[in-house]
């Protein structure tokens, strides 16, 4: 790791200002990814804000089917929240299924959704559940938010404070692990509405996570296993390396769609 | 000593200071004035070095020195040796390229050792080392033994043309001929078993330490045999003569035989610490580990098996390609040859036996002993080979290995090694019964009616452990004799220290050894040290590696111990006026049979240290000295049985059950043993479901250098195991062990694998059977994803 300098900030405004004022700033958030890519030297912020202690960036509500989830909160805590899992249990068990134990007391949402890891599980959740993610300075919708891998709509020095979605009236998630990193080799998150149903995978998209509408058309039908069993994705538009080839990640996103469903 | 004597479940005694955090490892140790080292390695696979200008870094901040391989050379410094001398067919001896510690005019692997850089600190070292400018001319590189064996590949060494080292053979060509000629059946079968990289827990790490004073260097380093490291530094490698040179290994966080070699860093740093007048640490990190700790296995075979029409072998045939990376690491040779190609008549009685193997550099990691060491090797290709036969010749596995099994003892197989003793009925019964083998069609149909395939495989293992009767070895090429040291020292006030030339790292020795010293004199074990891990205390050694520790090790021990008992029971009878043969030990005390009388370990051991009251012309003191070869390896032998459900919509494998009944010979502590299993089976489900080394085979970049893309298991990968262990006792040695560190690798991959096969119906599968290529077995379109 190079040298850099820690700055702890008490409020979202004074975190802003002195990510602005600095060069080569970051926020860190969990740390999870950051500080490893760090390690390797692969990053170099000159300068780190920290974002953990921000009192405003923290926790979750939940108010009737409203849920609002603070940007620092650790995926632990959304795991083990009682109230969100009363509403919508789908982002707990994901939220439970993220890395191990320590990760998940670090690692945040907000951090999560920034960095935007093409295999990330948040991402789906993110996308499925038409969330809003609010910032230091506007709300993005989340079909806006995810711009391609690694990479979103947020500007320079631009902190999500907050991801707002109304809970589904049905989740579901469902996620094939890479052997090695457990990451998603493939993840599928399904969300039923009454407006419709989303569907949103991560793990195997080439340009990151994104939208299956035959699928969402095919549960807004029917809201069964069955009904995605026979949608089939084109695996043209799926990564393939040598953990998983497009071939193979084709099928497990209409596997995972089907178990997702089951899961709801 | 029933408690803790030899048998009993005693839990180890080096446990708490490990989980307590208090483990006291190379880069714990901190000497006055040490600074830090940082290597500059070659990104590149292959490449000629045209330039290296240092200025740079040299001026960066607490930069010491930044020193290449021109001024090692310059030094006098040695080239790092492969120390098992191997002649190809035609006669001709192996032929070894140069493998420099710093490279000078060529790199030829990814992670090869350029420059190393000085520093105050650590991260000092690291930042000055990125403003070392190498100028590299870059040439084509190659990864897989078959590739390098191509026509026109690039040439790695100039001493290997073709980039074959040597083309070996072992066994009777023309009678292996003869009886796959006359076969009624013959199986083929092309066997891949995958490149795996060790990952102990601690990484590598070395602290040079040099004395102008005394003109003297001390060597901190994780080693698994410091008297081996030392032996062979002052010997090829002019670092100091062997007076001058003291080796400690400290506490060492695992080894799976990557910490039994040499490396270039070690070297480095003693030379560096005189250059620079500081002590130099070294540090390996997680990346360096995956770049430059050695790999071991990469086969390439192609066998064929000849049954008569009663299903009985009567020849088998191995063509074996090994890849050996870079460089010749020091035991690299003898691992594909008489560690491997030994073992290939298996639990089996085959009258000809014919094995080829041609060894090849590529530009990959050094490739040497790694777990099983060749072993493993031999023992999946054996015994997927028969899972094949049994499939093609319609007959039940395990009755097609019991009327191949050896059933008499000793037995002279066609390659080498004569087995001494064994039972493989009694194991494979026991581990079919464990597994309730007979019930598994019911099982299978009810997998079935979920949507799962389920399988079921065995493997009839066996391995050559008691490495190894040093005349032997010599007379196949070792450099080194592999006979093992022992003292036992009792204190004035009865305490004991032994001084043991092995080494552990991982597998409890100071509980062990401890526990037969106790059995012995019964003594408790709390009143026993074992001292081992440094060249100024113990007096030599050859280390621990190939279960050899228990075998070799310990019965140097015994040797030791029957010296001090001869004495002392002289010093008892003496001074209780007894008859010399009429003392026991028993208790913690030497009684004179039959009577009130007897006397505490502690006034006997007094007494020979006062000196005052001896039998007339004896030596004061009680410390006696050992040294024991052995006559014959052991031959560790049993049947593992794995059952898995493969799910065809992912093609991933749960692993239902693994049962495993190991022939250890006897046990000196069932508990320590069970951990040695259980760590050897995740290693062998790691090898079968997870692992693999993968290169870019265009830049000979390596694409597994983190957990992100190496699948080490995980516990949630492995099931709770079933172990039960058969008894035959091994006549070679005095307390009837044979060794258990390396089975449960060395028999777990093929179970596994043949049990997935088994469930998908399809036989061509090469390890690891990741989801991935399960599933596209499944699909019809069989994957070679590994070494090609
Ligand atoms: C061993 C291990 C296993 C893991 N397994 C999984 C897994 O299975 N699934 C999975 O999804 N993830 C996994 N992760 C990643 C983990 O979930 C990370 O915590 C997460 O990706 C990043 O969150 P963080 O809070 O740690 O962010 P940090 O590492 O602190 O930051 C990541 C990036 O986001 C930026 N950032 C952080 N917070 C904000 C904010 N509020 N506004 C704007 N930018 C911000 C930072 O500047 C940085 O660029 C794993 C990580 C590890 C170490």
């Amino acid at each position: 790791m190079y040298a850099t300098s820690y700055h702890r900030a008490s409020s979202v405004g004074e975190a802003v200002n002195l990510r602005s004022s600095q060069e080569e700033g970051r926020y860190i958030s969990g740390g999870m990814t950051l500080i490893a890519t760090m390690k390797q030297r692969l990053a170099a912020p000159s300068n780190l804000i920290d974002l953990r202690h921000i009192g405003e960036l923290k926790g979750i509500s939940v108010e009737g089917r409203a849920v609002r989830i603070g940007a620092a909160t650790p995926h632990a805590d959304v795991a083990g929240s009682a109230a969100l899992r009363a509403v919508c249990p789908a982002i707990c068990n994901l939220a439970g299924m993220i890395g191990d134990p320590h990760v998940r007391h670090m690692g945040t949402i907000g951090g999560s959704v920034a960095n935007n890891d093409p295999a990330a599980d948040y991402p789906s959740a993110v996308l499925a559940l038409n969330a809003t993610v609010i910032t230091d300075r506007r709300e993005i919708a989340a079909d806006d938010f995810f711009v391609g891998m690694f990479e979103t709509a947020l500007e320079e020095a631009e902190m999500i404070t907050a991801i707002r979605f109304e809970a589904p009236e049905r989740a579901g998630y469902a996620k094939f692990a890479n052997p090695a990193s457990r990451y998603a080799l493939t993840g599928v998150f399904v969300a039923k509405f009454t407006s419709g149903v989303r569907v949103a995978v991560t793990g195997a998209g080439a340009n990151g996570v994104f939208r299956v509408p035959e699928m969402e058309a095919a549960l807004a039908a029917s809201w069964s296993p069955e009904s995605v069993a026979g949608v089939s994705v084109d695996p043209g538009m799926l990564m393939s390396d040598m953990h998983a080839t497009s071939e193979y990640r084709a099928n497990l996103v209409r596997v995972m769609a089907k178990r997702a469903v089951q899961a709801s | 000593m029933g408690m803790e004597g030899i048998g009993a479940r005693v839990a180890r005694k080096e446990d708490k200071r490990f989980l307590t955090g208090k483990g006291r490892y190379t880069d714990d140790m901190i000497v006055p004035g040490m600074k830090f080292a940082y290597f500059v390695r070659s990104p590149h696979a292959h490449a000629r070095i045209t330039g290296i200008d240092v200025s740079a870094a040299k001026a960066m901040p607490g930069v010491i020195d930044v020193l290449d391989g021109k001024q090692l050379q310059a030094d006098g410094i040695g080239n790092l040796i492969c120390g098992w001398m191997i002649h190809s067919k035609d006669g001709s001896p192996m032929k070894m390229g140069a493998w420099r510690p710093l490279a000078v005019d060529t790199v030829r692997y990814v992670g090869d050792a350029v420059a190393i850089v000085v520093a105050d600190t650590a991260a000092e070292a690291r930042d000055a080392a990125e403003a070392v400018v190498v100028d590299y001319d870059e040439l084509p590189a190659v990864t897989t033994s078959l590739a390098a064996l191509g026509e026109g590949a690039p040439q790695i060494h100039p001493e290997a043309p073709g980039n074959l080292i040597f083309d070996w053979q072992i066994g009777d060509g023309a009678a292996t001929d003869a009886a796959i000629a006359s076969a009624a059946h013959v199986t083929e079968i092309e066997i891949h078993n995958n490149r795996l990289s060790p990952n102990p827990m601690e990484p590598r790490a070395t602290l040079g330490i040099y004395d102008s004073a005394e003109d003297h260097f001390t060597c901190y380093t994780t080693s698994q045999n410091p008297h081996v490291a030392r032996l062979v530094m002052s010997a090829f490698y002019n670092v100091a003569p062997e007076n001058k040179l003291r080796v400690i290994a400290p506490d060492v966080g695992g080894g799976f035989g990557s910490k039994i070699y040499i490396y270039p860093e070690e070297i480095v740093c003693l030379w560096a610490s005189k250059k620079t007048g500081v002590p130099v640490k070294w540090t390996s990190d997680r990346t360096e580990a995956f770049l430059t700790d050695a790999h071991g296995r990469d086969h390439v075979s192609k066998v064929k098996m000849a049954f008569d029409k009663d299903h009985r072998i009567i020849g088998l045939k191995v063509d074996t390609i090994a890849n050996l990376g870079a460089y010749m690491s020091l035991f690299s040779s003898a691992v594909p040859t008489y560690l491997y190609a030994t073992l290939l008549s298996g639990q089996y009685a085959i009258p000809a036996i014919h094995a080829n193997v041609r060894t090849v550099y590529t530009n990959t990691v050094p490739v040497d002993a790694y777990r099983g060491a060749g072993r493993p090797e031999a023992t999946y290709l054996l015994e997927r080979t028969m899972e094949t036969a049994a499939r093609e010749l319609g007959i039940s596995p395990a009755e097609l290995r019991r009327k191949n099994f050896i059933r008499s003892f000793p037995y002279q197989t066609p390659v080498i090694m004569n087995y001494d003793a064994g039972d493989y009925e009694a194991s494979l019964s026991a581990a079919m019964q464990a597994a309730d083998w007979d019930g598994f069609p019911a099982r299978r149909a009810q997998s079935e009616a979920r949507g799962k395939k389920r399988g079921i495989g065995m493997s009839c293992y066996i391995e050559a452990c008691g490495i190894a009767p040093s005349q032997a070895v010599g007379s196949l090429g070792a450099g080194v004799g592999l006979w093992e040291s022992a003292e036992v020292r009792v204190n004035a006030v009865g305490t004991i220290e032994v001084l043991t030339g092995s080494h552990s790292h991982g597998q409890g020795h100071e509980t062990t050894f401890a526990q037969l010293v106790a059995d012995r004199l019964g003594v408790p074990i709390a009143s026993v040290n074992i001292v081992h891990g440094d060249t100024d205390k113990v007096q030599m050694g050859m280390g621990t590696y190939g279960s050899r520790s228990g075998a070799v090790g310990m019965s140097a021990i015994v040797k030791a111990l029957d010296k001090v008992e001869m004495k002392a029971k002289k010093i008892a009878a003496h001074l209780m006026e007894a008859d010399e043969s009429d003392i026991v030990i028993e208790n913690g005390e030497l009684k004179v049979a039959g009577t009130d009388k007897s006397l505490p370990w502690f006034q006997v051991a007094l007494a020979a240290y006062t000196a005052h009251n001896l039998p007339a012309g004896m030596e004061p003191g009680l410390k006696e000295g050992a040294f024991y070869d052995p006559s014959n390896f052991t031959f560790p032998a049993g049947c593992y049985i794995a059952e898995v459900e493969v799910d065809p919509e992912t093609g991933k494998t749960e692993i239902l059950q693994f049962v495993a009944a190991d022939d250890f010979g006897n046990i000196i502590n069932p508990l320590i043993v069970e951990g040695q299993v259980h760590g050897g089976l995740a290693q062998g489900i790691g090898q079968a479901l997870l692992e693999e080394v993968r290169y870019d085979e265009a830049t000979g970049q390596i694409l597994t250098a983190s957990y992100m893309d190496y699948a080490m298991p995980r516990a949630d990968d492995l099931p709770s195991f079933t172990l039960s262990h058969q008894n035959t006792p091994c006549p070679g040695n005095p307390l009837g062990i044979k060794g258990c560190g390396e089975a449960g690798a060395i028999g777990s991959p093929p179970a596994l694998i043949n049990a997935i096969t088994d469930a998908i119906g399809i036989n061509d599968l090469t390890m690891p059977a990741t989801p991935l290529k399960v599933w596209s077995a499944l699909q019809g379109s069989s994957m070679r994803m590994a070494a090609e």
